[in-house]
């Protein structure tokens, strides 16, 4: 177990670093960042200044340590487009992508979860062909897509809900939260939606792929050969069952979703990290692309740790295989 | 036999015949835009603001010179789409190829190499799979932003979204071809190309590449929905193509400025459209996978 834990340690460290280099070397060789921040009146005593006080002056090795350091201590430099410290923007914009995310995946796990049982236990039935047809569109549907469709028919055509932003925010500390109030609430509804339809349709098929391939099994006939209600056997033994995997794919998603929240934040205008880094690539914000890589990274590592630490404890079976792998 | 086998399953499977039938009509189009558009979207010559944002043909004020509308600016929407889609499917097939490229090379190197060649290769792959594919793309999309002169970045725009979305694709290609590798270069067929003496890059091309080959072709097939959709989802964001060079992701980029007023149609026929390629796209390569192996249905 402490050699698996150091061995993930290891490659996590790894990734990192490698994360690290790559937004490092963003910083040190795309365009010039000058030329990004000041308009073309500038003299050139003015650009020379300014360069020397970003430290884009220094050598590769000094900028490389300072970048590593600073990255540690959650500082990456000033942005060019805003002029404020990166840290400080992105503290600001964090909590807007993660109460986004975090009600998307449990939308997505409150409807997908119920909707893969059903289809996994009722097969032929004219419902579950239509779930499933339905999530085979949503799964082609690109994000973006869906997004319009839903601002044209609820914002535009209905007008029920907003088409765009927070809505009204209340501030604790630095964290701004949009659940606590009911404008914020119908504002989070489309683009919560939006984020969450695709993995939805995963998780639906994941878990109706497990629940067939488990109700094939030897314990389930067992199950009913012992007369256990239907209910006991599908809950009780099935789904128990289907739920590792499940686990594991929805804890891995987290951070896809993270990813597509890029796109969705565009969409619905949410001022989050996703909209953030957009602009930022357009503006070849290099300070800014630099920390969401760094961060975003961060947490890919952080959830494939405790996904690989959570499926090592739940599955016994891997132990083993790991190990024999490991060794050889 | 084989190929009157894949022609049976095709025809058995109504759902398939009619995914194909939408493909090779969109593809079609695409193809043959120069010839079959009504307009030409990218003449200025030919536009009129008087023609602005008017509404498809069967709507109040829609007429059939323009048979699913204009845009802000005048262009036809059924030729922008004819034209948009050509980009798309280009962008999108060129990406899937050059991936396959990339990727078959890769993983034939570090299955036939081993050693550090193989833990290099199969490192970056880890990092590279650590991170979606939108988000390398999106990287490397920036990147180029950043390095390229600013005048020639509409003339290239195509080759490096090719490039982002071919780099943040190869991985899966080398990761299938390296497992295969390794079963197949202990095969006999090989250790007997080896002890009569044949070149390794001619074992290596001619007698392993057709052996591992098949699965990559499925996949690629999978992957070209893929790309299809991430190129438009780039373009979407505003950093793939540029509007003077619409693709149908910038089509409905240009048109999600509109939908507020009204103009519903500049965004949503191309998005109808892109939805059924990449649908399409996907029921093909689902069919395709299942008749090569039964085992996963």
């Amino acid at each position: 177990m402490i050699a698996f834990l150091v061995q993930r340690l290891y490659q996590a460290v790894l990734v990192m670093l490698t994360v690290g280099l790559i937004a490092f070397a963003l910083f040190n060789y795309v365009g010039d960042p000058i030329n990004n921040m000041v308009g073309q009146d500038t003299s050139l005593a003015d650009r020379e200044r300014l360069r020397q006080e970003l430290g884009l002056n220094d050598t590769f090795i000094v900028q490389f340590a300072r970048f590593v350091g600073r990255a540690a201590r959650g500082e990456f430099g000033l942005s060019y487009q805003q002029a404020r410290p990166v840290g400080q923007i992105i503290l600001e914009k964090m909590p807007a992508t993660l109460e986004l995310s975090f009600v998307a995946a449990t939308l997505a796990l409150a409807i997908g979860v119920p909707m893969g049982i059903y289809t996994g236990l009722h097969r032929q039935s004219w419902l579950s062909q239509l779930l499933l047809g339905l999530s085979l569109v949503g799964v082609s549907l690109p994000t973006f897509l869906i997004g319009i469709l839903l601002i044209l028919v609820f914002a535009v055509t209905l007008g029920w809900l907003p088409s765009f932003g927070r809505g009204n925010v209340v501030q604790f500390g630095w964290w701004s939260s949009g659940l606590v109030t009911l404008d914020g609430w119908r504002a989070i509804i489309l683009p919560a939606v939006t984020l969450s339809l695709f993995q939805m349709t995963l998780i639906t098929r994941l878990v109706r792929a497990e629940m067939i391939e488990v109700l094939r099994t030897d314990y389930i006939k067992f199950a009913r050969a012992r007369g256990l209600t239907n209910r006991a056997v599908n809950f009780g033994h099935a789904l128990k069952n289907t739920l590792v995997p499940v686990i594991t794919i929805a804890g891995l998603q987290l951070g896809s979703i993270i990813a597509f929240a890029i796109i969705t934040e565009t969409v619905f205008q949410w001022p989050g990290m996703g909209l953030m880094f957009i602009q930022a690539v357009t503006f070849v914000d290099i300070p800014v692309m630099a920390a969401y890589l760094v961060l975003v990274g961060f947490f890919f590592v952080v959830i494939n740790l405790i996904v690989d630490l959570l499926y090592h404890v739940l599955d016994p079976r891997l132990r083993v295989d790991r190990e024999r792998v490991g060794v050889g | 036999m084989f190929d009157s086998d894949l022609w049976w399953s095709f025809r058995r499977s109504p759902v398939t015949v009619a995914a194909a039938v939408v493909a090779l009509m969109i593809i079609g189009g695409a193809l043959f835009a120069p010839w079959i558009a009504p307009h030409d979207p990218f003449d200025p010559a030919t536009l009129s603001l008087l023609d602005a944002s008017n509404p498809p043909a069967w709507l109040e004020g829609g007429s059939w010179t323009f048979p699913l509308g204009t845009d802000n600016q005048g262009r036809d929407v059924l030729s922008a789409i004819l034209y948009g889609s050509r980009l798309s499917l280009f962008v999108g097939s060129s990406a899937v190829v050059l991936a396959l490229l990339l990727g078959v090379t890769l993983g034939l190197l570090a299955g036939w190499r081993g050693g550090l060649t193989d833990t290099i290769i199969m490192r970056v792959a880890d990092v590279k799979l650590s991170f979606p594919a939108i988000l390398i793309a999106l990287l490397i999309d920036g990147v180029a932003r950043g390095v390229l002169p600013r005048d020639a970045q509409s003339e290239i725009a195509p080759y490096v979204l090719i490039a982002a979305i071919a780099l943040s694709f190869w991985v899966q290609y080398a990761r299938t071809v390296r497992a295969s590798t390794l079963v197949e270069r202990n095969k006999e067929y090989v250790q007997a190309a080896r002890v009569i003496g044949v070149h390794p890059a001619k074992i290596v091309l001619g007698h392993l590449l057709p052996n591992v080959i098949g699965p990559v072709l499925v996949i690629a097939t999978i992957n070209l929905a893929l790309a299809i959709l991430t190129e438009a989802t780039l373009s979407f964001l505003g950093v793939g193509l540029p509007p003077t060079r619409p693709s149908l992701g910038t089509l409905i980029r240009n048109g999600n400025d509109y939908l507020f007023s009204g103009d519903w149609w500049i965004s949503i026929f191309p998005g109808v459209v892109l939805a059924a390629l990449i649908l399409s796209v996907n029921l093909l390569g689902d069919w395709l996978r299942d008749a090569f192996n039964p085992k996963l249905r």
